[in-house]
């Protein structure tokens, strides 16, 4: 997602810290509740909350609530040190509580959580932090400038010290400062430097609550299976078998799902295999793969839209010395987060509680209002640990579903989708075909390029008023438009394509995911053509551009491109400016067959601007990058007859140890640029410079995803019959 | 009734003998660090020690365990000083990201270091590579156990 979308959410949280909204939650689970380090509270009690992300109790507790849910990004952690910074505290000793709807949770995803964090979460801590200072002042009669806050202490000028939770119920009674003073870099004693994850202590217990481990007393669990072809709606149901199963309680319907309820979840797994249940598949049942790509391949000539254009890329093309061009193609691909998709719900006649992990905590209350029609207040939604987001949780159709069904029944139900309901109902990121051309000068750079895109506009569904006027879905200008390098003339197209048999949807690394693939593949292909190194050939087009220039030299050196290497291996380089963070990636590779693909080494230069937490932007480019490789290498959802051909991890392979990188170097550049996003710049950066390092090797070029497809070997099509 | 011993404790389950063990932790016992992730033993999340080998708890119906096999799961390592050691280099390396799979990952090391205490990187691979991970942490899990064994080849 790009920045216009992200902007919008970002204000809405200034408004909500400049009317010192103090929020009260109700805390409706057990007080005794047990509060480890990391584990996620609901506290409402709090005698000072200047905010909508701190509370300070009178007994020294403080509790910072965060906008932003954790799916594996490390942002609570990161949260909490930028308010920690400027309130003083130790980050280890704060309680944290994740933002319910409306009060501070938005939407978690784009890359953007940084970004959007990194002004007003600091201004909250510094506006709490004056308050207690004026506080202290009011007491010792001496002026605000001569009160220091230091861990968790205001320290008065004649050595009096009195704690934070002494302070509070005064500084609750002052108003919220407008204007706050800020630290600076210089003074920055947490902000930049590495801090262990705070919810690492809770997850290596085995203590950490994820939605799917929600037990709320009284709960039933239910098995779902929805139509198994997109569009498609419950027929005929016997539930005479299911019913006997021992420990089946009730089989719901809804108009495209079936859920059985039982004591617990093996009981309802063995009553909805002895569901009897015919589907109406309806119109979708004859979609295949290959109707897919014939959609695509259409809008290669049709009429298109105009995304975006400088100078007259055609007749730069056609005056040029050399012109070149390819046609790209990448794959519907699953999430197949580790945590299955689930939801506890339980509706009542006055209200309703619900327990999941969402990216849209605010999507997934509204949603349970329409179906239940309860008023949205009535709506309590308790945001748990996030099993891996991906983009999945950017969804909320799970929660429609759950409110559906627990609906009709009067106790909580939980709702777990098996693995094979989770890749075959997940919905995808789209299918899409890429045709490049570029007109080229004697020395074989670029004088005109023009790109058009087939497919989606993902936006269209997921937030229509995202979609531009012309239809254009911003997304796809990651990679593209956004771009390190600059084109004397340029020209973009998009060719609309729905897809018809499945729903599509954001993916990590979206529009950066897809287009860094084709642009990078092809900017490799034209290095190729013109006889120059393909780092060399970049350098060229950076030379005017210092943040991708020093990323791209950085990386050269530490990776230590174009010193020798063993038979077999090669290298491959892509560079990139997406989600706001410049990064250059060079893989090392060894191929002992054509599809025997070892990544011996990766290499990333990184400037994201300022660095909140060091350590952990290394992580997320570690398991951004493996994230991309497994996909690039192995994923395609394929459909037969309108059903999904992939369903666990047989069929959906997941990257293992084994095949992982021998190793991942993450370099930093210093910088204090504002925070650019990072949880998606390493699965962008996998396929380009994995598939250009397999060119490399292979002396063939990787136009297909996943690159293992027999589509990339010499004649392809041929082989692939031949079997 | 089927009686299980777990964590050190006798318990009695009254469930169907073909019930995955897993969901006996889970939905029956209340004991939800071990994860359900395939049903079908190929992701390793839902992996428990049977005796100290390291098994798929998603796919050992209940039934065929017996009342005498030691199972021990994420909740109950504290008084086992290997585990203690790969909980501390699982913090000092920062591993965990989503978290959801590393209760598994974790008692898949366990397991691992206990028969070998010093393994090769190609016997960490063996050992480790049933347990997926979509956060895409086997670098620090690597580096981790790495450590640990150090460490322990350290300690006289």
């Amino acid at each position: 997602m790009t920045s216009k979308r992200i902007s919008s959410p970002a204000l809405r949280r200034r408004q909500v810290l400049g009317g010192a909204g103090a929020f009260v939650l109700a805390a409706i689970l057990p007080a005794g509740r047990s509060r480890g380090a990391g584990m996620l509270v609901e506290d409402a009690t709090a005698s000072f909350a200047p905010n909508a992300y701190i509370r300070i109790g009178s007994d020294n507790i403080v509790t910072m609530i965060l906008p932003n849910i954790e799916m594996g990004q490390g942002i609570y952690t990161s949260s909490v040190m930028l308010m920690a910074e400027e309130l003083g505290i130790d980050p280890q000793s704060v309680r944290i509580e994740a933002a319910p709807p409306g009060g501070g949770a938005e939407i978690t995803g784009g890359s953007t959580s940084s970004m959007t964090e990194w002004m007003p979460l600091r201004q909250a801590g510094a506006a709490a932090r004056t308050m207690l200072q004026q506080a202290a002042a009011a007491r010792w009669s001496c002026a605000p400038g001569a009160c220091v806050a230091q861990d968790g202490y205001i320290l008065g000028p004649t050595g009096q010290r009195l704690s934070y939770g002494e302070l509070a119920a005064d500084a609750a009674n002052l108003p919220v400062p407008k204007d706050v003073v800020l630290k600076t870099p210089a003074q920055f004693r947490l902000i930049g430097r590495p801090m262990h994850r705070l919810d690492s202590q809770v997850k290596v217990d085995g203590q950490a609550m994820f939605g799917i481990d929600v037990q709320v007393p009284g709960q039933k669990v239910g098995a779902v299976a929805a139509c198994p072809v997109i569009g498609g709606h419950v027929g005929h149901v016997d539930t005479q078998a299911a019913l006997k199963i021992r420990g089946v309680v009730a089989v719901l319907q809804i108009d495209d799902a079936v859920c059985v309820v039982a004591d617990h979840y093996w009981a309802a797994r063995k009553g909805l295999a002895a569901l009897d249940v015919q589907w109406v598949e309806g119109p979708n049942a004859t979609v295949d793969t290959q109707a897919i790509y014939r959609q695509l391949e259409g809008g290669l000539s049709s009429s298109a839209i105009l995304a975006d254009h400088h100078g007259d890329a055609q007749q730069a093309i056609t005056q040029a010395h050399g012109r070149y061009s390819a046609t790209y193609r990448q794959p519907l691909l699953a999430h197949a987060t580790m945590e299955p998709i689930n939801c506890t719900i339980h509706v009542r006649p006055d209200g309703c509680d619900i327990w999941t992990g969402t990216q849209v905590a605010e999507r997934a209350r509204d949603t349970t209002a329409e179906v239940t029609g309860l008023p949205k207040d009535r709506i309590r939604l308790h945001s748990q640990y996030i099993g891996g987001g991906f983009g999945r949780r950017l969804e909320h159709e799970y929660v429609t579903q759950a409110a559906r069904f627990g609906r009709q029944v009067s106790h909580p139900l939980k709702i777990i989708w098996s693995r094979e309901e989770d890749i075959t109902r997940d919905r995808f990121r789209p299918a899409y075909l890429d045709h490049l051309e570029a007109g080229l000068d004697e020395r074989g750079y670029i004088t005109g390029l023009t790109h058009r895109i087939v497919g989606p506009a993902v936006v269209a569904r997921w937030e229509p008023s995202g979609l531009g006027a012309n239809g254009y879905d911003d997304d796809l200008s990651v990679g593209t438009v956004i771009t390190p390098y600059t084109y004397p003339a340029y020209r973009l197209e998009f060719a609309r394509r729905e897809p018809p048999g499945v729903i599509t949807a954001w993916w990590r690394g979206v529009g950066g995911t897809r287009g860094l693939f084709v642009v990078e593949g092809f900017i490799d292909e034209l290095a190729q053509r013109a006889g120059v190194d393909p780092v060399a050939y970049r350098r060229e087009m950076v030379r005017n551009n210092p943040r991708a220039l020093a990323v791209l030299e950085r990386v050269a050196r530490e990776s230590g491109w174009g010193t020798p290497l063993p038979p077999n291996c090669g290298r491959g380089v892509a560079l990139q400016f997406a989600f706001g963070s410049y990064l250059a990636t060079v893989a090392e590779i060894e191929m002992a067959g054509p599809h025997d693909v070892r990544i011996r080494r990766v290499t990333c230069a990184v400037d994201c601007g300022q660095v909140i937490n060091p350590d952990q932007i290394a992580a997320q480019i570690e398991g951004g990058l493996i994230f991309g490789f497994s996909a690039a290498l192995y994923n395609e959802i394929t459909l037969e007859k309108g059903r999904v051909q992939q369903d666990n991890f047989h069929t959906w392979r997941v990257m293992r140890m084994n095949e992982a990188p021998g190793r991942i170097d993450v370099h930093l550049i210093e910088s204090t640029e504002s925070p650019g996003g990072i949880g998606e710049t390493g699965t962008a950066a996998a396929a380009p410079a994995l598939a250009n390092a397999m060119a490399a090797v292979q002396k063939r070029r990787y136009r297909f995803l996943p690159l293992l497809s027999p589509l990339n070997q010499p004649s392809g099509h041929e082989k692939e019959q031949q079997g | 009734m089927l009686t299980l011993q777990i964590n050190g404790k006798s318990v009695e389950v009254d469930v169907d003998p073909d019930t995955p063990l897993l969901w006996v932790l889970r939905d029956v016992l209340g004991m939800t660090g071990t994860k359900y992730g395939c049903g079908t033993a190929e992701c390793g999340v839902c992996t428990v020690h049977v005796d100290g080998r390291p098994v798929r708890s998603c796919s050992l119906p209940v039934g065929l365990i017996g009342p005498r096999k030691a199972i021990i799961t994420i909740e109950g390592l504290q008084a086992d000083p290997v585990a203690a050691a790969v909980r501390k280099a699982w913090l000092d390396i920062d591993v965990v990201q989503c978290g959801y799979c590393q209760p598994g990952q974790i008692m898949a090391a366990i397991a691992l270091l206990k028969k070998i205490p010093n393994p090769t990187d190609e016997q960490i691979e063996a050992g480790m590579s049933g347990n997926l991970c979509r956060c895409g942490t086997y670098m620090r899990i690597r580096a981790a156990i790495r450590n640990v064994a150090a460490a322990q080849g350290a300690t006289p």
